[in-house]
């Protein structure tokens, strides 16, 4: 061995040495801020990859300039996201501040105490119906961080023309809708049913339940009364998405239709489907698919109400928000301190051109920036004027119910269960 | 090789001894990073699904034992027996088409000619795309209205609806893995069909034999231990498919290409039921292990006997 090689292994050990004091010491700093008792410290803030990452980021960036306490945003993909949260809830790289979409989807950490209650001032800066599902248990553990998404209907405003019709108000209106376009050759719901769309499916179950039972349904379900999927209303609905389907609402091959571009999405945008039950999302999904037609001929409507049922039309089914938690391992000054950035002049604006309808009280001025004004005051208007905002089941529920429920509604579609089957598949779910 | 038995039967226990460390042989040592690796990350992890599939688990608190509970649910779980009927029909589909063609086309491609070596270069793309790219994009080319089956309909009968059957699915399913596994194994047996001795088709000529007759009684019988290893690659990685059930039917239509790894999928990662899930692993464990170990057993292929005996 020369004296150069020797000197480059000498550097080598040098350096590993000098590493592994760094990682010691990010450890220590690590543990010390994991002990969560510190009030000001880093804060790691776990959030979804979408396209509000840099509004996000942006107040980030302001409030570490600001005070001593450093949060740090860390973006991870749709797919997996509440399965790493998950395990790591479970484990020493449990985040400070993590992104969810509330409802059952906290129900387990509230349970086991991984969740900090946050304080009940915020409250007061956001729409009531959103702050719902960020109380989980009685505990307010989730603040509104996003835009809300409502679910109505999307309709092809030339073929309504072409037509002569009118967007439903009424079950009868809409059954009736059906059999124009059928007859006309055009598919009247486009729908997803293939599956890893059954959650579009689920959209109607909700809003039937809604429509014919009222909200108090599906609210004592959540809070965990499972006999109530033996209330009549249930089967009720499960009989009219059967009725719907076999009077070819839906086309003969919506099993195999994904939602989206090249799916149901597009569909509507040319005019081969004339209507979608869909969250307010697809707004951005049609503009991608055909810009002019996002701006001229989409129109949209909430859902009909039924004949004879207890639930306002006025009601409304979907995301009501998303919101951030604080676990126990936050630094809590720091993390509390964060969380009132949600509520910004600088947040909310930087929401609203990214599309967003932010759910804060002061919302509605920065509505006009947005890029459609008519279409983002009618999802304000929707939301703010609703008396109940049922949050989307499978969330509401969590996985662990909701994942067999999707089973059940999914075979219901498909025509594998009849509608009693139906109820008493979800019935079996929690025994 | 009898003498050679004899030859070391005939020398003193100790020269055998002193003999072996300095010999061609390595010693015992030499395996230990290979098993400690082995037993790390197999062995130990194994061992924790055994005893997961004895507790109660959600992935939060700590797993609580319960006994055999999550084993008489097993035993009890249509589901189970369904998805194992469905993980079984979908190994045998896979073997059923794959086999063959990549039989062919690897014998087919072993020639050296410039264009067998392009349209191989060709036929190798699938393999180097990820699951999840392809998954995604077969589920855009089976779309009913604007994918292959709105074009081509006389192919896919009746409304098209391929993913909205369980016929379909699973031929879809069969067909993703097939045009994707293919070229891995197509280029197994190109390069077995590559060692086959050219003397020995020379005589078969001389004796007056076709081509068909040459592949069925030289390259056929040579290709044996290739056969082996690339079914045994085929079985395991059928009974553990997951990807593709996921990315392109979620297993549905309702729950009907749920297969067994799906299955302990969802009910570890959707449900969070751990302790169920580690039975479901438990059980395909053992049938992976005992599959294998079966077609290794029948094959004859643990004797690893040459196919060039004689030569």
């Amino acid at each position: 061995m020369n004296s150069m090689s020797r000197r480059q292994v000498l550097a080598t050990i040098g350096g590993g040495a000098a590493l592994m004091a760094t990682a010691a010491a990010c450890k220590s700093s690590g543990s010390s801020a994991a002990a969560g008792g510190s009030s000001t410290g880093d804060v790691s803030f776990w959030t979804l990859v979408d396209p509000t990452n840099t509004v996000q980021q942006a107040e980030v960036t302001a409030f570490n300039a600001s005070g001593p306490g450093k949060v740090t945003l860390s973006t991870i993909a749709t797919a997996g996201y509440l399965d790493k949260i998950r395990t790591a809830m479970g484990s020493s790289a449990m985040p400070g501040l993590f992104f969810s979409w509330g409802g059952g989807s906290l129900g387990d950490y509230v349970k086991a105490g991984k969740l900090v209650e946050l304080d009940p001032a915020l409250k007061t800066h956001f729409l009531a119906s959103p702050l719902q599902a960020g109380i989980v248990d009685g505990k307010f553990v989730g603040v509104p961080c996003r835009g809300t998404q409502p679910v109505f209907v999307f309709y092809n405003k030339k073929l309504f023309t072409a037509a002569g019709v009118q967007p439903p108000t009424t079950w009868s209106e809409l059954t009736a809708l059906v059999k124009t376009f059928k007859a006309k050759g055009i598919t009247p719901f486009a729908l997803a049913g293939s599956g890893t769309s059954s959650w579009t499916e689920l959209m109607w179950v909700e809003y039937l339940v809604d429509r014919v039972a009222g909200p108090g349904l599906f609210q004592k379900l959540a809070a965990g009364d499972w006999s109530q999927w033996k209330d009549p209303a249930v089967l009720q609905a499960a009989e009219m998405i059967t009725e719907l389907i076999s009077s070819g609402a839906f086309g003969d091959k919506f099993g195999s239709v994904n939602y989206g571009a090249g799916g149901t999405s597009t569909l509507v945008a040319t005019g081969r489907a004339a209507m979608q039950l869909m969250g307010s999302w697809d707004y951005a999904t049609l503009a991608g698919i055909d810009p002019a037609f996002a701006a001229n001929d989409l129109g949209y409507v909430a859902f009909p109400s039924v004949e004879g049922g207890k639930g306002d039309i006025a009601n409304v089914v979907g995301n009501p928000t998303n919101y951030i938690s604080m676990t126990t391992a936050a630094a809590r000054t720091t993390a509390a301190d964060f969380l009132k950035s949600t509520y910004s002049d600088a947040y909310v604006q930087g929401l609203v051109k990214m599309g967003e309808i932010p759910v804060t009280t002061t919302a509605q001025q920065a509505l006009s920036a947005a890029s459609d004004p008519a279409y983002a005051n009618f999802q304000f208007d929707l939301v703010s004027k609703a008396p109940a905002f049922t949050q989307s089941w499978d969330q509401a529920l969590g996985s662990t119910l909701a994942t067999p429920m999707l089973t059940a509604i999914q075979k219901l579609f498909n025509g594998q269960s009849s509608p009693q089957q139906f109820v008493s598949a979800v019935l079996a779910i929690q025994s | 090789m009898a003498s050679l038995t004899g030859v070391r039967v005939e020398r003193p226990a100790s020269a055998v001894r002193r003999a072996a460390p300095s010999g061609g042989r390595p010693g015992v040592a030499w395996a230990v990073p290979g098993l400690l690796f082995f037993a790390v990350f197999a062995l130990v992890p194994m061992a924790g699904v055994v005893y997961l599939s004895l507790s109660h688990w959600d992935g939060l608190s700590s797993p609580q034992f319960i006994g055999l509970r999550n084993w008489t649910r097993f035993f009890g779980d249509g589901q189970v027996v369904q998805a194992t009927v469905i993980t079984g029909v979908l190994m045998l589909g896979n073997i059923a088409v794959q086999a063959p063609i990549s039989i062919l086309l690897g014998v087919w491609s072993a020639g050296y000619q410039r264009n067998r070596a392009v349209l191989s270069a060709v036929f190798f793309l699938p393999l180097l795309l990820s699951t999840a790219a392809t998954a995604v994009m077969w589920r855009q080319l089976l779309d009913p209205n604007f994918g292959l089956p709105a074009k081509i309909s006389w192919l896919f009968g009746g409304n098209a609806n391929v993913l909205g059957s369980q016929e379909g699915s699973i031929a879809a399913l069969v067909a993703v893995t097939s045009w994707q596994f293919i070229p891995f194994h197509t280029l197994l047996y190109q390069g077995a069909a590559r060692t086959i001795p050219k003397s020995l088709y020379e005589a078969a000529e001389i004796d007056g034999a076709g081509r068909v007759r040459a592949f069925f009684s030289i390259t056929l019988p040579q290709l044996r231990n290739t056969m082996v290893t690339s079914t045994t690659f085929m079985v395991v990685g059928g009974l553990t498919a997951f990807d593709i059930v996921l990315l392109l039917t979620n297993g549905g239509p309702g729950t009907d290409t749920t297969t067994l790894p799906f299955q302990m999928y969802q009910t570890a990662f959707m449900t969070y039921d751990f302790g169920y899930a580690s039975a479901i692993a438990t059980f395909l464990l053992l049938l992976a292990t005992g599959a294998s170990l079966l077609l290794v057993k029948l094959t004859g292929y643990q004797r690893m006997t040459g196919t060039l005996e004689g030569m």
